[in-house]
């Protein structure tokens, strides 16, 4: 009987629908891999994996402070423009040193973040129009402060030309901030009083109030963590382009949000992970690296392939997470 | 509510009620203002041209809000109608030497086809709205800049270019006659159609919905097929007005604008009762917004902000209690 129970589990443990619902990101991801790593030459060398790590660093951050607010049930429109006031304001404040050049746009972020939760929260408008007006309101701050023209960061210190430009043992210094960053994130949602309460709340939210949890203050904390990625992600991109440019960032909410889901996040809130969202940005960087070696691909018929491909990820997705769910009932 | 003394009940009432009327009223006050501030400050604002110019210049944004609004009302939402309308628009125009009907039967039957996809992806695999039409927003885009190598497409078609420059009389732009009809239409769906009811009920409770034996299916696709439709409808006109197709810019945005005038014009964000009425006045808002700025010569960028504290205004003043 033991050994016929040994042999059942060992089965389950090979249970092929368990592993689709938690790894679907990481499958798409490794059938990507190997396809881009068969079809293109200049695909799997040292060089090209830095470049693509180092491009989707600051979509990183920004997906990761997505995913936070997708968790709580939330969504954030105005990641992009909260990325480019923060990348206009570091190129400004660039020539007083790097310290002070991550602190304050980070700082505005922060409070462009607690601004969308407090609209959220205390004014109870729903957070697909709250974010999508500050996301119009804080791109027109980003065109006011700068004139409409970009800032350049010429006089910058080198640290903070290094930031986005350089190099910690051969590992793009952006990209490093990244992994640290999805690890911290990981962290927090895992072992954190917080990140369970997130998770609480994205769940059921009015079980978590009536447990006593206070859900406004946990909501306008997970916003300021969106705004304050978003912002350092404007800084990273400010540092690494020389110039701070108020049209940044746009459209990059639609990215992270498709970059969260691809992951298995999902939008309802209360489920997801961040490792899923690592490779939800993975896909995205590794299939816009494709179409650059791909070469002779306009940017319109990349925009049908990102279609396609993003909803043929997003359907299954969708198909796994419902055998997932047959599967535990 | 049932705790109030009865000392201060009176008070508390009158309270409320006064409360209850800025939530209930709250955009057409909001309308109210921004049209008389406008009177007073912007000159030339009240004229008769300035009026047939805020008119003809709200009829995509209403048409496709319009839409937006059964969307919405089913808990839906649909951020592919930009694209739809540049996919309707340049096939229009690509296929006006089948002659005009042809060509905008063709349009129309494009952007059906579009939504008709959508909600069959939406309601046969049940993925929430917002991730399968930001996709299709990509990939429709796409292939509308396909369709004409992403050039600017300029036609010399007086038939066509009736839709959208005919004046009645010589004054009243057809744009009127065109947004009455379809606000009506949409209204009558809304409010005296059985199908409206289900919109409805889709979008208090889904579940119970099914369980009440509507076809949550068939509806749903119907829905997005009318919101494609009409999405298509107005790059149809804005095409005709302009007497050009450029797939790169019509509609770009304009999702953002629709959402944002059914939100200020009451339809439940979460879904519910669809408030075609209150959407009319969220576009006359955001449109009054933007030619009011043109006429300031307030910068486009300060528009951002103003539209932004409007929005927030509109929703404060009509949150749930």
């Amino acid at each position: 009987m033991n050994i016929v129970n040994a042999v059942t589990n060992k089965i389950k443990l090979f249970d092929y629908k368990k592993f689709l619902k938690g790894e679907g990101a990481l499958i798409t991801f490794i059938v990507l891999f190997l396809f881009a790593t068969f079809k293109y030459d200049q695909f799997f060398t040292l060089l090209n994996f830095k470049n693509v790590l180092r491009q989707v660093s600051m979509l990183g951050f920004v997906a990761i402070g997505m995913t936070f607010v997708i968790l709580i049930g939330g969504i954030d429109l105005s990641v992009g423009s909260t990325l480019a006031v923060a990348g206009v304001v570091a190129a400004k404040v660039s020539p007083y040193g790097i310290g002070v050049s991550i602190i304050i746009p980070v700082l505005i972020g922060i409070a462009f973040g607690v601004t969308n939760g407090i609209l959220v929260t205390k004014l109870k408008i729903v957070p697909f129009i709250a974010t999508l007006a500050t996301m119009l309101g804080i791109r027109g701050i980003a065109y006011i402060v700068t004139g409409e023209l970009s800032v350049g960061a010429s006089s910058a210190s080198p640290g903070f030309i290094q930031l986005g430009r350089g190099y910690v043992a051969g590992i793009p210094i952006p990209s490093i901030l990244f992994v640290l960053a999805i690890i911290a994130a990981v962290l927090v949602s895992k072992k954190t009083k917080f990140g369970r309460h997130v998770y609480a709340v994205g769940g059921n939210e009015e079980a978590s109030k009536m447990m006593g949890l206070k859900v406004h203050n946990i909501k306008i904390v997970v916003y300021a963590i969106s705004g304050a990625l978003s912002a350092f992600a404007g800084v990273i991109l400010t540092s690494r382009l020389g110039a701070g440019q108020p049209v940044a960032g746009e459209g990059w909410e639609l990215t992270a949000i498709a970059a969260t889901v691809i992951g298995g996040t999902l939008i309802t809130g209360g489920v997801g992970k961040f490792t899923g969202t690592l490779y939800g940005v993975l896909i995205t960087g590794i299939i816009q690296n494709m179409f650059n070696m791909q070469g002779n691909l306009n940017v319109w018929w990349q925009n049908i392939l990102m279609g396609a491909i993003l909803l043929g990820v997003v359907v299954a997705q969708s198909q796994t997470a419902r055998v997932s769910k047959s599967g535990n009932s | 509510m049932k705790t109030i003394t009865k000392k201060s009940s009176v008070n508390v009432n009158q309270d409320r009620d006064w409360k209850l009327l800025l939530n209930k009223y709250a955009t057409p006050i909001l309308l109210v203002l921004l049209i008389a501030v406008n009177a007073i400050f912007t000159p030339n604002f009240a004229n008769v041209n300035t009026m047939w110019n805020i008119l003809i210049q709200m009829t995509t944004i209403l048409l496709t809000a319009l839409g937006m609004t059964l969307v919405i009302a089913s808990g839906g939402i649909d951020i592919s109608v930009g694209s739809v309308m540049a996919i309707s628009s340049i096939v229009t125009a690509k296929s006006l030497g089948f002659g005009v009907v042809p060509a905008v039967i063709l349009g129309l039957l494009i952007s059906a086809v579009c939504g008709v996809f959508i909600g069959f992806i939406i309601a046969r695999f049940k993925i929430q709205p917002i991730i399968v039409t930001l996709p299709m927003m990509i990939g429709i885009r796409g292939i509308a800049q396909v369709i004409n190598d992403s050039q600017l497409l300029n036609f010399n078609e007086p038939a066509f270019s009736f839709l959208g420059t005919y004046k009645f009389g010589g004054s009243v732009p057809i744009q009127v006659f065109i947004m009455i009809i379809v606000s009506a239409s949409v209204y009558f769906i809304a409010n005296k159609m059985s199908f409206g009811r289900y919109v409805q009920a889709m979008g208090d409770n889904y579940k119970a919905s099914r369980l009440t034996g509507i076809n949550t299916f068939m509806v749903t696709i119907s829905i997005y097929m009318i919101s494609a439709t009409l999405a298509g409808f107005a790059g149809i006109i804005e095409t005709a007005r302009l007497s050009a197709a450029d797939a790169n810019a019509i509609g770009k945005l304009m999702e953002l604008d629709a959402i944002a005038a059914v939100a200020v014009g009451g339809t439940p964000m979460n879904g519910g009762r669809p408030n075609v009425i209150g959407t009319i006045f969220g576009v006359l808002i955001i449109q009054i917004i933007t030619v009011a700025v043109n006429m300031n010569n307030i910068p486009y960028t300060y528009s951002l902000v103003l539209k932004a504290i409007v929005i927030i205004l509109a929703l404060w003043a009509r949150r749930d209690k």
